[in-house]
């Protein structure tokens, strides 16, 4: 319990200078010193004293693009994260509390989203739609959904089982205040857990797909970073300055969102 | 009947796989004989003759019918990069990735569930913490990543590319060595990251057990502690965590993509990067619908397999 709570306030605090980063980078590095056509470094310097991450095959400063990185790869993993929630927790809530044809066929639909490989639907979507921030974030999104749609689903289906519950219907609650004093309440909690979670996935799964060639053409992510490594070349040259700084970003960053996520769950569930 | 359900169950699945394949690649916006033939000069009337080909100036109804029709007999549609029936491209590509997949899985799945035991087994202590952190950030890594820094680190200890060598001798032994020694870091990439959940997973399904009443009584009865956990604990705890062994199967399909990717091995997760990298949209929807029906499958096999191994669930 309290290791846990140790690493929560841990990752708590890598989430806060991320954030930090995030903001104030955009603000204090200028848009030449990320210019392809403007810079004036050589390709491929290793750390040194004046950029002490080194430089990328156009001569740009590897820190730079590190910390300007920060804001994409957040924006994307948590706005993904609450429309991924969001859909889960609409479609649970509905699915636990109205019984019936519609349930069943929201049961269906997301056991059948649940089984089916996420990364795999989001490479489908973001192939056909155009490149972009919004394509990326809608890709994630909207394919990963489905678990906590099945925990909302779940929780709703304890708690209206509750008398109390059974009391509110007695003295005439409708459907509405129902799931507004009673469902959503004991679902928050559980939720808030669950996009924790989910903005770590989603955070791999941006720099995957960056990865992959999909994402905004026009936007410095880790993954797109990643993405440049790998074309060409850092790997047989041995520039470990250009794979490792982007990818320990990543690891940590989600890392950091996956310890909140657990420390918060054993605040949510004490029993455990 | 539960047995009838569940068959009826993954049928309706394999058919909203079919369906979702056709229709994400036509209700999106833009054209896409426009989006497939981007960056190559093509006249109007090569973009209407390819249309007329792929069936693309039909109404979309008789489009569909016609590709479920031609899906159920097996006919996935031409690839416009390869110039050839997408089924073939998929089929000539199947081979690399079941044995990478499977070499993969079988070692990743008797890694994860031992280590997972053993975690589980001494809960709270040093061998536990360590597996489970380095399970947890194993799990923050992307596959991608890691293979590339396991190709920079390991160097030139073992090939980086593809699955053999052109001037390898032609008899088996040699061939086989040759495609081991490429095997050994993209599995290694698929094994760390996909051995992490199985560990996972393993370790919280045996906690659950820990304080049952039969394992106090397995050692009332005086049965030594390796025996209570070899005997008891575990074949309980084991069930639930191979049933999402299977479930997960979609993790390990993710992985392949990556990994085939990163590695250049010629199997069907390079295949996802040729196709939408082109883009091929037939292509890819061709293995959408495969892979997505093969974990479909996949799903209805870890069910019906629950219920032989756990008798108090009955299937049949």
């Amino acid at each position: 319990m309290s290791r846990f709570n140790r690493s929560g306030v841990a990752g708590a605090a890598i989430l806060a200078v991320a954030a930090l980063v995030a903001v104030i980078a955009p603000l204090v590095i200028s848009a030449d010193e990320l210019d392809v056509t403007r810079v004036t470094a050589a390709p491929w310097q290793s750390p040194g004293a004046e950029f002490w991450l080194g430089t990328d095959h156009t001569g740009r400063s590897v820190a730079l693009l590190v910390a300007q990185g920060a804001g994409t790869s957040l924006f994307v993993g948590l706005t993904a994260a609450v429309l991924a929630v969001g859909i889960g927790t609409l479609v649970g809530i509905v699915s636990g509390h109205f019984g019936g044809l519609v349930a069943g066929a929201l049961l269906r639909v997301t056991d059948f989203f649940l089984v089916l490989p996420a990364l795999v639907l989001a490479i489908a979507l973001s192939t056909v739609l155009p490149r972009g921030l919004g394509t990326i974030v809608l890709a994630i999104g909207l394919t990963s959904w489905p678990s906590t749609a099945r925990m909302v689903r779940a929780q709703t289906l304890t708690i209206e089982a509750r008398p109390f519950v059974e009391r509110a219907r007695a003295l005439g609650g409708g459907h509405v205040h129902v799931i507004g004093r009673h469902v959503l309440p004991s679902v928050v909690p559980l939720v808030l857990v669950n996009a924790t979670l989910a903005v770590a996935t989603a955070i791999v799964a941006e720099s995957t797909l960056a990865f992959l060639g999909l994402g905004d053409p026009t936007r410095i992510s880790w993954g797109a970073m990643l993405h440049q490594a790998q074309l060409h070349g850092a790997v047989p040259q041995r520039a470990w300055w250009f794979l490792l700084p982007p990818g320990v970003a990543i690891v940590v960053v989600v890392l950091a969102f996956t310890l909140v996520g657990r420390a918060l769950e054993a605040v949510v569930t004490p029993k455990r | 009947m539960r047995l009838a359900s569940r068959l009826g169950g993954a049928a309706l699945s394999l058919v909203m796989v079919a369906v979702l394949g056709f229709f994400l690649f036509r209700v999106v916006p833009g054209d896409p004989v426009v989006s497939m033939t981007r960056g190559r000069p093509t006249t109007a009337a090569m973009q209407a003759e390819l249309r007329a080909q792929f069936g693309l100036d039909r109404p979309l109804h008789e489009q569909f019918w016609g590709y479920f029709t031609s899906l159920l007999r097996g006919d996935l549609g031409t690839s416009f990069t390869f110039r050839r029936p997408v089924s073939d491209v998929i089929l000539e590509r199947l081979g690399p990735t079941l044995l990478l997949v499977g070499t993969s899985t079988v070692i990743a799945v008797g890694l994860g569930l031992w280590l997972g035991v053993l975690a589980a087994w001494r809960r709270d202590s040093a061998f536990d913490r360590t597996t489970t952190g380095v399970s947890l950030t194993l799990w923050a890594v992307p596959t991608f990543w890691l293979g590339m820094l396991l190709m920079m680190v390991t160097g030139d200890l073992f090939p980086s590319r593809g699955m053999r060598d052109t001037d390898t001798a032609p008899d088996f032994l040699s061939q086989a060595l040759d495609v081991g020694h490429h095997l050994v870091l993209p599995s290694l990439t698929l094994v760390a990251v996909v051995c992490a959940e199985y560990l996972l997973v393993m370790r919280s399904s045996l906690l659950e057990e820990m304080h049952a009443p039969y394992l106090t009584t397995a050692r009332a009865k005086g049965l030594r502690d390796d025996l209570v956990r070899r005997r008891h604990a575990v074949p309980n705890a084991v069930l639930p965590a191979i049933t999402l062994v299977f479930l997960r199967f979609g993790l390990v399909v993710a992985g392949a993509i990556t990994t085939e990717t990163v590695f250049s091995w010629p199997g069907l997760g390079l295949l996802f990067y040729d196709a939408l990298t082109g883009p091929d949209y037939f292509l890819l929807q061709g293995l959408l619908v495969v892979t997505a029906g093969a974990v479909v499958v996949m799903n209805l096999l870890a069910e019906l397999l629950y219920g032989v191994l756990d008798p108090r669930v009955k299937v049949v």
